[in-house]
C-alpha cells in the first residue's frame, strides 16, 4: 500500500480526519457526534498513517502510547464524575459553567470532559489495536 | 413508572433534590477510586518498581473506604445514590445494603491481601504486563457488581471484571495459560451472553431495570408474565458464573494455570459474584419462583458439593485440588439459596464471606508451600512442615477451617445450613453438606499428610534444603497469609458479629421493602 501517491496524501489526510474528529467530538453534546464516533474517525486516521509511512511513524507522532492515551482518558472520564462532589450533587452529574471569552458565551461542561475522556479511550484502544495489526501485517 | 398518574405537582417536588451528604459519597467512592488508581496505574506501567508503592496503600484505602461504606449501612440503614440526577427508575442507583457492603468489605480484604502477596509472586515482566492495573479494574468490577441496584448496570460490571481477568489470566503467556485462558473466555462468554438476553427479556416484560422498581412491579406481573421462564435463565447463567454443577466445567480448567495470586483472587473472588447475583436476583427480587426452583437448586447444590470435593481427593496437582474446593464451597452457599429460610440464606452470606477469605488464603499457602520446595504436585511433595513450621501450622488453621471444623469460620455457616435444612425436612441435603464436610477433611488431611508431614522425598536428590528454596519466601507473603488466617480464626472464636450481620443482610434480601423505600422514598411517605 506505500505508493507515492498514498504517501504524499496520507498526512493531509490523517490530519484532516483528526480536525474533523475533533469538531464531531465537540458538536456532539446536541448533535450526532460526541466522544465515542470522534474517538472512532481519529482511531482511523492514525490508521490511515500507519498503513502508509509505517507503524513506528504512528508510534513517534502520537509520542505516548496508546494503552497510556487510552488510560488517561478513563482517568479522565472517572474524575469528571468526581466534580459534582464538590457541588454537592450525585456522582456523574452534569455541571456547567458559562464564561465569556472574548465577548463570546463559551458553554463549558463537566459531561464534556466526560466525553473527552471517552474520546481519548476509544482513540487509545482502537489505534492500539489497529497499529498491533499492522505490525503483525508485516512479519 | 407506566400505569401510574403522576399530579403535577408531585414531579415538581421531585425535580428539587436535598445536597448530597459527604457520607453519601462512600457509596461510588470504592469503585470510583478502584477506576482511577486502575487507570493511573495503566498509565505507570512502565515503572514496575512505583506500582506496588501506589497499589497497595491504594487497597488499603479502599478497604477503609468499605469499611466506613458498611458502617455507613448499620448505621443509617440501605442507602442509595441514584448518577447523574436522574431519578430513578431511569438513572442508575447504587443501593448499598448490608449484604452489598458486607461482600465489598470481605473483598476488598482479600484483594488488599493479594496486592502484598502479588508483590513476591509476580516478576517484573508480569508487572509490566499489568499485574497491579488489572487488580485495581477487576477490583472495580467486583465491587460494582456488589453495590450497583441495577441489573443492567449489573451485567456492565461483570463484563469489567470478566475483561481484567482475561487481563490476568494470561499474565505470564505461557502456553498452558493460554489454554486455561480460552476455555474460561469462552464458557464465561456464553454466561455473560445469556445473562445478557435474559435481561433484555426482563426489560421487555418489566419496562425497568431498576431492581427496587423490579420489586415492586413483581407480584402484579406473577399472573400474567412467564416469570419463571425469567429465573430459570438468570438461574443458568449465574450458576455457570458460580460454577455450579453441572456448568462448572471452565473452573478446574483454567484455574491451576495463571500465577498462583491470580488463581487465589479468582478463587476467592470471582465465583462469589456469581453467588451475590443468585442471592440478589433469586433471593430477593424473585423469591417466589426461587421457591418453585428450590427442589432443583437444591439438587444441583447437593452436587456441586459432593462432586466437587470428590474431584478435589483426586487430583494429585495441589492446585487444581483448591479449585476443585472453591466448587464444593460453591454447592454449600447454592444450599443456602435453595432453602430460601433466614437461616439458610444468612448461612449462605456467611459462607460465602468465609470461603472469600478462606480459599484466597488457601491458594497463597500452596504458593508459599510451593516457593519452599514442595512444588504443586502431590506425589513429589514433602516435607514443608519441618521447613517452615510457622507457615505449616498458618495452612493447618486453613485447612481445618475450609472443612467446617471448629474453631475456625467455616463451622459456623456449616451449623447453621445444616440446621436450616433439618428445619425443613431435607435431611438428604443436610447429609450432603455434612458428608461434603467429612471428605474435604480427607482431602486436605492428604495433602496435609504428603506435603507437610511426610519427609522430603529421596526423589528430589538427597542431599539437604539449598538455601535457593528458603530465600524467596518474602514477609509480605506470609503476612498476607498471616492476615487472612487471622481474620478466619477471629470469625471462628468470635462468630457473634458477624453473624448477626449475616442474619441481618438475609433478612434485608427476605423483605425487600427497606431496600425499596431507600431508591424511591417519595413513594414511601404516600
Amino acid at each position: 500500500m506505500r505508493t507515492i501517491i498514498f504517501r504524499s496524501i496520507a498526512p493531509f489526510l490523517t490530519s484532516l480526519m483528526v480536525l474533523f474528529s475533533i469538531f464531531v467530538l465537540l458538536r456532539g453534546h446536541n448533535e450526532p457526534g460526541g466522544g465515542f464516533i470522534g474517538g472512532l474517525i481519529a482511531a482511523s486516521a492514525l490508521a490511515i498513517y500507519g498503513i502508509a509511512c509505517g507503524v513506528a511513524a504512528v508510534r513517534r507522532a502520537i509520542y505516548y502510547h496508546p494503552i497510556a492515551i487510552s488510560a488517561f482518558g478513563l482517568f479522565m472520564a472517572t474524575l469528571a464524575g468526581v466534580l459534582s462532589m464538590f457541588a454537592g450533587v450525585p456522582f456523574m452529574s452534569g455541571l456547567w459553567i458559562y464564561p465569556e471569552i472574548l465577548g463570546v458565551e463559551l458553554a463549558l461542561s463537566s459531561v464534556l470532559i466526560f466525553d473527552v475522556g471517552v474520546y481519548l479511550v476509544v482513540v487509545g484502544a482502537i489505534s492500539s489495536i489497529a497499529l498491533g495489526l499492522e505490525e503483525g501485517d508485516r512479519d | 413508572m407506566a400505569g401510574k398518574t403522576a399530579p403535577l405537582e408531585d414531579l415538581s417536588v421531585a425535580y428539587v433534590m436535598d445536597p448530597v451528604a459527604a457520607a453519601d459519597w462512600l457509596i461510588p467512592a470504592p469503585v470510583v477510586w478502584c477506576l482511577l488508581i486502575g487507570a493511573l496505574l495503566v498509565m505507570l506501567r512502565k515503572r514496575t518498581a512505583l506500582q506496588p508503592l501506589i497499589a497497595i496503600p491504594a487497597l488499603a484505602v479502599l478497604a477503609l473506604m468499605t469499611i466506613g461504606l458498611l458502617w455507613h449501612v448499620v448505621v443509617n440503614g440501605t442507602v442509595t445514590m441514584t448518577m447523574g440526577r436522574w431519578l430513578p427508575p431511569f438513572g442508575i442507583s447504587f443501593t448499598v445494603d448490608l449484604l452489598s457492603a458486607f461482600f465489598a468489605v470481605t473483598s476488598s480484604l482479600v484483594a488488599l491481601a493479594a496486592g502484598i502477596y502479588g508483590r513476591s509472586d509476580v516478576d517484573d515482566s508480569s508487572r509490566r504486563y499489568g499485574f497491579y492495573p488489572f487488580l485495581l479494574l477487576i477490583m472495580a468490577g467486583i465491587i460494582g457488581a456488589f453495590l450497583t441496584g441495577d441489573i443492567f448496570n449489573l451485567y456492565v460490571w461483570f463484563e469489567v471484571l470478566l475483561i481484567s481477568s482475561f487481563g490476568l489470566l494470561v499474565l505470564g503467556s505461557r502456553p498452558v495459560q493460554f489454554d486455561g485462558a480460552v476455555k474460561y473466555a469462552f464458557l464465561n462468554l456464553i454466561a455473560t451472553t445469556l445473562f445478557l438476553v435474559t435481561t433484555g427479556y426482563l426489560y421487555g416484560l418489566f419496562g425497568t431495570l431498576n431492581m427496587a422498581d423490579i420489586a415492586i412491579k413483581a407480584s402484579e406481573l406473577r399472573g400474567t408474565a412467564p416469570l419463571m421462564t425469567l429465573v430459570t435463565l438468570f438461574l443458568l447463567a449465574f450458576a455457570m458464573k458460580a460454577a455450579a454443577f453441572p456448568v462448572n466445567f471452565w473452573l478446574p480448567a483454567s484455574y491451576h494455570t495463571p500465577r498462583i495470586v491470580v488463581s487465589a483472587l479468582f478463587g476467592g473472588l470471582l465465583t462469589k459474584v456469581g453467588i451475590y447475583a443468585l442471592l440478589r436476583i433469586l433471593g430477593m427480587l424473585f423469591p417466589v419462583e426461587r421457591e418453585e426452583l428450590s427442589f432443583l437448586i437444591a439438587l444441583a447444590a447437593a452436587l456441586t458439593m459432593i462432586l466437587g470435593v470428590i474431584g478435589a481427593l483426586a487430583q494429585n496437582d495441589i492446585r487444581r485440588a483448591m479449585g476443585f474446593l472453591v466448587i464444593s464451597g460453591i454447592g454449600v452457599m447454592m444450599a443456602g439459596l435453595a432453602l430460601g429460610s433466614p437461616a439458610g440464606l444468612s448461612g449462605a452470606i456467611l459462607y460465602a464471606a468465609h470461603s472469600m477469605v478462606v480459599m484466597t488464603a488457601l491458594y497463597f499457602a500452596v504458593g508459599i508451600g510451593a516457593r519452599l520446595g514442595g512444588g504443586f504436585r502431590l506425589s513429589e511433595a514433602g516435607g514443608l512442615y519441618t521447613r517452615n513450621a510457622m507457615v505449616a501450622g498458618l495452612t493447618l488453621v486453613l485447612f481445618l477451617s475450609v472443612a467446617g471444623l471448629p474453631p475456625f469460620s467455616g463451622f459456623w455457616p456449616k451449623i447453621m445450613l445444616v440446621k436450616a435444612s433439618l428445619d425443613v425436612g431435607a435431611w438428604w441435603l443436610a447429609g450432603a453438606i455434612l458428608m461434603t464436610g467429612l471428605l474435604t477433611t480427607i482431602t486436605v488431611g492428604r495433602i496435609w499428610a504428603l506435603a507437610y508431614w511426610r519427609p522430603m522425598p529421596d526423589t528430589v536428590s538427597g542431599e539437604a534444603p539449598d538455601e535457593r528454596d528458603l530465600s524467596p519466601l518474602s514477609m509480605g507473603a506470609t503476612a498476607a497469609l498471616g492476615g487472612l488466617v487471622a481474620i478466619t480464626a477471629a470469625a471462628g472464636v468470635w462468630p457473634e458479629p458477624v453473624m448477626a450481620l449475616a442474619q441481618e443482610a438475609a433478612r434485608g434480601l427476605l423483605d425487600p421493602s427497606a431496600y425499596v423505600q431507600s431508591v424511591f422514598p417519595v413513594e414511601a411517605t404516600q
